[in-house]
């Protein structure tokens, strides 16, 4: 488990985490989720003592990270697969691990066949391995010293298709023996295949979280009819809020039966209705990406 | 790739509480670090390669009344005083130019202990590179005297080895300062070039030119004040002692104090 508690972190007057608070469960994966530059990797970095917080307190499984005695052992940690030195061979850098953690040297072949690297791209330099190798080799990393918990920042980044499945169903069989697993990614539907819980970052600050279900759920109904303002008009009389989304169709957060029967009342025809799934959390998203990119127009 | 679910993980069978990493091991994987890369092999490769390329050029172009020990030695001094302390910054700073202290200060948080274990490591390899660069001195003298039919002149006592060896350690502890001070491998070798030919020349000028500081010298100037390690001659006196010790600590011990608060503060990306 871990307990993130009302963390900031300042870079001058630049507020990267501000007030962050939340916790990743054992048995769980817990996607974090934002835009570019929101703060998910700083906050990844405090979790483990990289960066120093200057407010709160980060713990994992009860302790701060920098108080477990062999972390390795007990949280593994890929916060960026490129970060090695470019000089080693792939096989080298996952016994550097091996060999702080203490662990036994078969590890590291057994580590290589878990991740896909052959005995032949163990031994070529980390310089010449693509970003899905690295990526690869990073989660090789993590996992060597068997942790319960697992803290993952874009891990799926360079992967290729089968790679990303791949990954998937390792973090998903991860969480269902026990395990606690947190990774970010700045992709809504990477963390809405995985995680059952959702933490949004944007601009340093959480601005929703909750499991994945229930921010789905909050998304409401969307409908449509040949007659959009008679229908909005029925709505409004029946005490539905509905706003006009952009694609002609019409959005609000009650339920489609009170919408359904609202609409027979004033005997408009529909012409479809349903729940808006996922549609609520990906507005929410890129209302964030907006604020926060450049190309926020777009959106 | 293989969808089969990782033997690992939170399924396994309860173990029992880690223990900590112990500074012996985390020390033998720095030194295991410092070889495992073709550039840091070669550069620790160059102090016997250089070494051996001095003592060739003892044999050939020394005068034959110089060849004695002290004189191979002394050759071979100069790249090992060069190349040693590039060898100590590179272990600290290429954790983070290469950014690998990413997974080192995550798989040991403690920072010092990394930092503790780089200084022995490169301690280690500093003493036995000297010893090997002794035993080429030796092996050149042997075969110098041999071709030139000199007599076989033995200069240098234990005690003027011991000096030598802490003379050149010394040196290397500056490159490990700087290292730890600067952390990015350019500016911490620049930085080095500036302690140990620019600083030197700088004092002594003043020292030729200004009269109250030719006896202030010995007390700010390290390489001056270490001078008496590196000749062959007589035991070093108290004083030179306390010039050693003096210079030491301004020069070494407090930037590496200065350093180290950073390293354990500052933030690793």
């Amino acid at each position: 488990m871990i307990t993130v508690e009302a963390v900031t972190r300042k870079y001058g007057t630049f507020t990267a985490v501000d007030d962050v608070t939340f916790t990743a469960g054992a048995g769980r994966v817990t996607g974090f989720l934002g835009p570019n530059g929101a703060g998910k990797s700083t906050t990844m970095r405090i979790i483990v003592g990289l960066t120093r917080a200057h407010a709160g307190t980060a713990t994992v499984s009860g302790r701060r990270y920098v108080d477990l005695p062999n972390p390795g052992v007990e949280v593994g940690v890929l916060l960026d697969a490129s970060a090695q030195h470019a000089g080693r061979t792939g096989r080298e850098v996952l016994t550097i691990a091996q060999r702080f953690m203490g662990l036994s040297p078969r590890r590291v072949e057994e580590m290589l066949e878990v991740v896909s690297l052959t005995p032949e791209e163990a031994s070529r330099r980390v310089r010449n391995y693509s970003l899905g190798m690295r990526q690869r080799l990073g989660i090789a990393t993590a996992l060597i010293g068997e942790p319960e918990v697992l803290i993952l920042d874009e891990p799926a980044n360079g992967l290729d298709p089968a790679g990303i499945r791949w990954m998937r169903d390792l973090l998903r069989g991860y969480a269902d023996r026990g395990g606690t697993v947190l990774l970010s990614s700045h992709l809504l539907h990477e963390i809405e295949v995985i995680a059952d819980d959702i933490v949004m970052i944007g601009n340093g600050r959480i601005v929703s979280q909750g499991t994945k279900t229930d921010l789905l759920h909050a998304a409401g109904t969307l409908v449509r009819a040949t007659d959009l303002p008679g229908l909005q008009r029925a709505l409004a009389e029946s005490g539905i809020t509905a706003t006009l989304s952009d694609h002609g169709a019409l959005r609000t957060d009650s339920h489609p039966e009170q919408v359904g029967k609202a609409a027979l009342a004033a005997g408009i025809a529909l012409t479809e209705l349903r729940v808006a799934d996922g549609a609520g959390l990906e507005e929410m998203f890129l209302e964030l990406t907006a604020v926060s990119q450049r190309d926020g127009a777009v959106a | 790739m293989s969808t089969v679910a990782v033997g690992a993980g939170p399924g396994r069978p309860v173990r029992a509480a880690p223990h900590a990493i112990p500074l012996t091991r985390v020390t033998q994987v720095e030194l295991r670090k410092m070889f495992d890369t073709r550039s840091g092999f070669w550069l620790i490769a160059s102090i016997v390669i250089t070494a051996f390329l001095a003592t060739v050029g003892v044999i050939l172009f020394a005068p034959d009344s110089d060849l004695t020990y002290a004189t191979f030695v002394l050759a071979i001094k100069f790249p090992v005083a060069v190349i040693l302390p590039m060898i100590a910054i590179l272990a600290v700073t290429s954790e983070w130019s290469q950014r690998s202290g990413l997974t080192t200060f995550t798989l040991v948080p403690h920072r010092h202990r990394v930092i503790a274990a780089k200084a022995i490591s490169s301690v280690l390899v500093g003493v036995v590179s000297v010893l090997v660069a002794f035993v080429i001195g030796a092996l050149g003298n042997l075969a110098g005297t041999a071709i030139t039919g000199t007599t076989l002149v033995w200069d240098v006592t234990v005690t003027a080895g011991l000096y030598f060896l802490l003379g050149n350690v010394m040196g290397m502890l500056i490159g490990f300062m700087l290292g730890v001070l600067i952390r990015a491998s350019a500016g911490a070798i620049a930085a080095y070039f500036v302690y140990s030919f620019l600083l030197p020349t700088i004092f002594g000028l003043l020292a030729a030119n200004v009269a109250w500081f030719r006896n202030l010298q010995p007390w700010v100037d390290i390489q001056f004040a270490q001078g008496p390690l590196f000749v062959f001659e007589s035991t070093l006196t108290g004083e030179q002692w306390a010039n050693i010790v003096v210079t030491g600590v301004i020069w070494l011990v407090v930037p590496l104090a200065v350093g180290l608060g950073f390293v354990t503060r500052v933030e690793v990306k």
